[in-house]
């Protein structure tokens, strides 16, 4: 579970561009669960889930996760953290071109060192769950949106995280393409992992894997909605 | 220690793929990088080159060598000079020296014409006979040959056997140097049977003596002009110096100017790589990986330039004569047009260029690195 308490986020605090994109958030994400951020373009849905993610910390407040303090660890703590239990597909995919699909996929795991084939096998075990192995050794510039999504999402998993965070997952793919993705969603789902998305588009909002509903405007939350409640 | 390898392993094989990626402009880099490595290294090594060259030249010369000078020219000096120079205590084999410089139209060049100090038994001469330097026995292509033709000034043809020919171990000493007897000294040139010496030399017994000995010739031979090897000696540094300290100082400029190029390649951290940071950190890559990533980057574009600037240089200097220095270098090189080096390399030197080559590079390289690294990795979520 991870726990905000009065969290907000200022950037450029005390200048002129000052900018309050996240403003008193209190929030508990369940795990094994599938929540969803939604609202209006700038309603701080991105910024909320860095927060959550260990990519950036809060201005004020405190995250917790499992119980356990994270939003002001040192830096090295925290990235360890972030290694250990988050994973990223991120709105622009953000895979590093010019480096094949298994490469990229295995990027995350280069700093714990492990045994390449161990390493290399679990990639293309990955890859081969999202349907993508016979494109092991193309370069990422040459995938279509849905496969460069796969990659991202089989980034994110490499080091086997407890939690999956999507940025807008669903805003560069067409409606087919989408319905694989919560189908993806719905196989991580069953394997027990944690998934938190943002996004303002209905197909995934109203989806009946989606148990519940963050509503945001203008940085604070204006509503929550659980659904299947168990 | 075993996962520590393993992570270099994989830092090394990451920084290899991304550096492939920038082809081009790594490429462009690492030619400039290599270049001012190349031309640093060719001055290093052709000035240790042209040091060792000289400290030949000074261990065969005499400690004091006598000069007339008649109105403030270089003359013969009087064969009685020898005689009294005999007197002077402390000094010996006191030695009457013939050598002369001579301009070979057929070849452009010139040569040094000498007889071989008496004391010089190895290189005893009968009429008829000679011993050359190997730069000349190239040209006149001597050891097919056999002999040597000289066209004397005043246009008489000398034909000599050549006995044998000088070793290459120091080339300016002898490359250009023809050894003949006196008697065919004195009939190349002209000269008369006693119309003196080219110069006199000497020895002395004991070292801490030269100053008292310089002084008591002075005032005993008013019109001789008394050099010593430790004249000789400060002159040729004073050449060398002057010369690669022109260089160096051209040279330190293309280095800041390279520095500069490194910086600007470094600090115009693109988009994309900026980009690529906050993806590696995102993912889970500390601070220090993506450091560590980029010094591995900068010491291996670092180890290729230097390994093969040097490379190049060692060939440019030894190999092919340091044919784009040489004009600056060596001033005399038109007396030379076949002078090659003997392959010297000072370590010390090449470890500084090392130092300031590479450092100040991978300095570069690290800092807006660093910027970029340190900070948050929310940027790849914009
Ligand atoms: N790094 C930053 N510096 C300054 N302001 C920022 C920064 N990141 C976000 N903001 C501002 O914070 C506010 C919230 O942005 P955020 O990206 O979280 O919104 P969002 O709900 O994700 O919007 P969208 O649906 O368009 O993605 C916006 O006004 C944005 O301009
Ligand atoms: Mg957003």
């Amino acid at each position: 579970m991870i726990e905000l308490k009065d969290v907000s986020k200022i950037y450029n605090e005390g200048r002129p561009n000052e900018v309050r994109a996240v403003t008193d958030v209190t929030l508990s994400i369940p795990a094994g669960r599938v929540t969803v951020f939604k609202g209006p373009s700038g309603s701080g849905k991105t910024t909320l889930l860095t927060l959550v993610g260990c990519l950036a910390r809060p201005t004020e407040g405190r995250i917790l996760l499992d119980g356990e303090l994270i939003s002001s660890l040192p830096e090295r703590f925290m990235t360890e953290v972030r290694r250990r239990t988050f994973g990223f597909v991120f709105q622009r995919f953000n895979l590093i071109r010019g480096l094949s699909v298994l490469e990229n996929v295995m990027i995350p795991a280069y700093p714990l060192g492990p045994d390449y084939r161990e390493l290399k096998s679990r990639a293309m075990d990955l890859l081969a769950r999202l349907k993508l192995d016979h494109k092991a050794k193309m370069k990422t510039e040459y995938l279509s949106g849905g496969e460069s999504q796969r990659v991202a999402i089989a980034r994110a998993l490499i080091n086997d995280p407890e939690w999956i965070i999507a940025d807008e997952p669903t805003a560069n793919l067409d409606s087919k393409l989408a319905l694989q993705f919560l189908d993806e969603v719905r196989q991580l789902k069953e394997t027990g992992k944690s998934i938190i998305i943002t996004s303002h588009d209905d197909r995934i909002v109203n989806a009946d894997v989606v148990d519940m509903v963050v509503e945001m405007e203008d940085g604070r939350i204006i509503g929550i909605e659980e659904r299947n409640a168990s | 220690m075993r996962h520590w390898l393993a992570r270099q392993r994989y830092l090394v094989d990451f920084t290899l793929a991304a550096l492939l990626r920038r082809k081009g402009r790594n490429l462009m880099l690492l030619f400039i990088y290599t270049l001012v490595i190349f031309i640093l290294a060719s001055v290093i090594f052709f000035g240790s080159a042209l040091r060792h060259e000289a400290k030949a030249v000074l261990k065969g010369a005499p400690e004091v060598t006598v000069q007339n000078l008649v109105m403030g020219r270089h003359a013969m000096a009087p064969p009685e000079w020898v005689e009294k120079l005999k007197k002077v205590r402390g000094a010996r084999r006191i030695e009457g020296r013939l050598w002369g410089y001579f301009y070979d139209k057929a070849n452009g060049a010139n040569y040094t014409v000498m007889v071989p100090s008496r004391y010089d038994r190895k290189n005893a001469l009968k009429d008829g006979e000679t011993i050359i330097g190997a730069g000349l026995a190239r040209v006149r292509d001597v050891r097919r040959i056999g002999h040597l033709f000289l066209l004397s000034p005043k246009g008489k043809l000398m034909k000599l056997k050549v006995k044998r020919i000088l070793p290459e171990t120091s080339e300016l000493v002898s490359a250009d140097l023809v050894l003949m007897s006196r008697g065919d000294f004195l009939r190349f040139f002209d000269l008369p049977e006693n119309g003196g010496y080219t110069d006199i030399a000497m020895q002395v017994r004991n070292r801490n003596e030269v100053a008292k000995i310089v002084e008591k010739i002075s005032k005993m031979l008013p019109t001789a002009r008394v050099i010593t090897r430790e004249d000789v000696l400060r002159t040729y540094e004073n050449v060398f110096s002057w010369r690669e300290g022109v260089v160096l100082a051209m040279l330190s400029a293309a280095l800041v100017a390279f520095a500069i190029f490194a910086f600007d390649k470094a600090s115009g951290l693109s988009a994309e790589e900026r980009r690529e940071i906050g993806i590696l950190k995102a993912v889970g890559w500390e601070t220090s990986d993506i450091l560590a990533m980029k010094l591995w980057e900068g010491g291996l574009v670092s180890l290729f330039a230097f390994i093969f600037g040097v490379a190049a240089a060692y060939a440019h200097v030894f190999l092919f004569d340091a044919g784009v220095l040489a004009p600056v270098l060596k001033g005399w090189s038109v007396l030379y047009p076949q002078f090659s080096l003997t392959p010297q390399v000072d370590r010390l030197q090449l470890a500084t260029l090392a130092f300031v080559t590479v450092i100040p590079f991978t300095a570069a390289t690290l800092v807006p690195i660093w910027k970029a690294a340190i900070t948050d990795p929310d940027v790849v979520m914009r």
